[in-house]
């Protein structure tokens, strides 16, 4: 699959009209010669195709054009920064939206459940573009608790995280919700609740695991969207990630690195995905066949 | 007993009965409306004022809210109130149109893959699943980017090519259970073709599911147009949408604040209504089915 990907990524840059060299002023001829020599642009098509995709299955994703850096270079210095961030923000939407589905289910159709479910609605409808700058002019410029910019240090990622895990947050509190209630109603909840455990135990032990499944398999479609609100996210708060180098290619028309980091994407993607079915497995043991 | 006293209520009217109960929905929908009118008919109201979205107003640059211009003006003097409502009237048309390919696709491949069943329906619902899991986004990115396409037709054709796998999978669902319907088998016996039985006779009983959902969609896809013109990959200028103003107002956010405010109000406000109004429906159209 990532060769099918990393094929459409292929035609894809071979059909850009121009490149990063054609909008700059008129090169000599030799320094153009030159130039396309070292992208391989001179060699038939086929031959272009073969030689990026023998780079790739020795894990060269290609050349910047910009920069004088590799893509794979770019990767290996900027995704620690956007990996910091997602699982700081993952971390957050979980907990905060496991806990408020879970408390709404527990008093179902209470005034507490029916707030928590209109806050939840409220975070998935605020736009992380609107509300990252609302952040930093609040927390950052206002009362100072976080420096508005830039990564240095724990404390810098915790306003971007909660501005990317809010939106996940109201989703997962959802789902939890609805997961919940349907558990609460069935029969081993029921034998727990006659043996006399405690409704507190009964919700948070026996309830939870099962009823947090729909969570869990809402990981991998999260984590794919978490990717493309990081880069917003990431250029707000000037955080040197890959989505900050994503946006900033695409600014250049830098297309080995947009692509290169597509393929890198969407290998990264999957191998979460493979991830998140074994968990579900680990939590359903009905699934496990 | 008179005749009128036992009159058969339709769905359509039942569904509408409960959802006025629900009033927050109600409100919600209304607001919806409201937002659209205002975006319709608002221009030409300001105008009668002087207001348009192209004068400078080089007196008042980046001028906080004041009785000349309700919402201040941006760096280059222009009305923001103005330049709200004609960015609103892209913004929704774009997620509305996004919205309309979504469904269409959607319904299509849900009802094809659930009617033919087997192995189709295997192949076709592992695409879905497979999809699931791809950053999506990130291939319209490379796509606008790499073709450097401005035409809004595009805009709304990839949006919507990227939204319609829930659309897919909820109709699917609803095709699963009626395809074995009394009714399906009539058509059937009376020699109907598969794909009138389909399109004719299924397809329409799934539309409750399709509206609910579609209600969400839009949404979805008008935050998708805001990231897409946040990267500088949506709505090009002259043309404004809800997605560029925010844009702008996000970079002046320290600066001028109500730069970012009206239309991002705007917005979450939109939005917000037409994710209440989706879940009223829900319940309205839909009784058996899980909030999602």
């Amino acid at each position: 699959m990532l060769a099918a990907v990393a094929t459409i990524a292929f035609f894809l840059l071979h059909a850009a009209p121009g490149g990063p060299f054609s909008s700059e002023r008129r090169l000599q001829p030799a320094v153009q010669r030159n130039i396309e020599e070292r992208y391989h642009l001179r060699d038939p098509l086929w031959k272009q195709y073969t030689t990026y995709m023998g780079g790739l299955a020795r894990g060269d994703l290609g050349h910047s054009m910009k920069r004088q850096r590799s893509v794979g270079e770019i990767i290996a210095q900027h995704f620690p920064y956007s990996v910091k961030l997602g699982c700081l923000s993952i971390v957050f939407a979980v907990l905060f939206g496991t806990a408020m589905g879970v408390v709404a289910a527990a008093r179902r159709n209470t005034a507490t459940d029916h707030g928590l479910m209109s806050l939840a609605l409220v975070g998935i409808s605020i736009p992380s573009i609107v509300l990252a700058p609302i952040f930093i002019r609040f927390f950052a410029l206002q009362l100072g608790w976080v420096p508005p910019a830039r990564a240095d240090g724990f404390v810098s990622y915790l306003a971007p995280a909660a501005v990317l895990g809010l939106i996940y947050a109201g989703t997962i509190a959802r789902l939890a919700r609805a997961g919940m209630i349907e558990t609460l109603g069935q029969d081993f909840v029921r034998t727990a609740r006659a043996k006399g455990v405690t409704e507190r135990t009964v919700v948070w032990k026996h309830a939870l695991r099962l009823g947090i499944t729909p969570v869990v398999s809402y990981l991998g479609p999260a984590i794919a969207g978490l990717v493309s609100g990081s880069f917003v996210v990431e250029k707000i708060f000037q955080i040197p990630g890959l989505g900050f180098y994503f946006v900033d290619s695409v600014a250049s028309r830098d297309y080995p690195v947009l692509t290169g980091l597509l393929v890198f994407y969407v290998g990264f993607l999957v191998a979460l995905n493979l991830i998140v079915d074994i968990a579900y497995g680990w939590l359903d043991p009905r699934v496990r066949t | 007993m008179t005749l009128a006293a036992t009159r058969p209520r339709s769905p359509a009217r039942d569904a509408w009965r409960r959802l006025r109960t629900n009033r927050m929905a109600v409100i919600c929908g209304g607001l919806f409306v409201a937002i659209v009118v205002a975006c319709l008919v608002g221009p030409a109201i300001c105008a009668a004022f002087g207001l348009d979205a192209t004068t400078l107003d080089l007196d008042l640059l980046a001028a906080p809210p004041s009785r000349a211009h309700p919402l201040g003006t941006d760096a280059l003097g222009r009305d923001l109130l103005v330049r709200v409502l004609v960015g609103g009237r892209i913004a929704i048309l774009i997620s509305l149109t996004a919205t309309g390919v979504a469904i269409v696709i959607g319904v299509a491949w849900g009802a094809i893959a659930a009617y033919a069943g087997g192995r189709v329906d295997y192949v076709m619902m592992r695409i879905v699943d497979t999809l699931y899991g791809f950053p999506t986004i990130v291939f319209v990115v490379v796509i606008r980017a790499v073709f450097d396409t401005q035409s809004l037709v595009s805009l709304f054709a990839l949006i919507g090519a990227i939204s319609w796998l829930t659309m897919a999978r909820i109709v699917r669902g609803q095709v699963l259970t009626l395809r074995h319907r009394e009714f399906v088998e009539a058509a059937r016996a009376l020699g109907a073709r598969p794909t009138r039985i389909l399109f004719r006779h299924i397809v329409p009983n799934t539309l409750g599911a399709v509206i609910v959902y579609a209600t969400v969609l839009v949404p979805q896809t008008m935050l998708v147009e805001a990231f897409l013109s946040f990267i500088g990959l949506g709505v090009q200028a002259p043309l404004a949408s809800w997605g560029t103003l925010v844009t702008e107002g996000a970079t002046q956010i320290a600066v001028s604040p109500w730069v970012l405010v009206g239309p991002g109000v705007a917005m979450g406000l939109t939005i917000f209504a037409l994710n209440f109004l989706g879940d009223g429906l829900r319940d309205a159209l839909d009784p058996q089915s899980r909030r999602l």
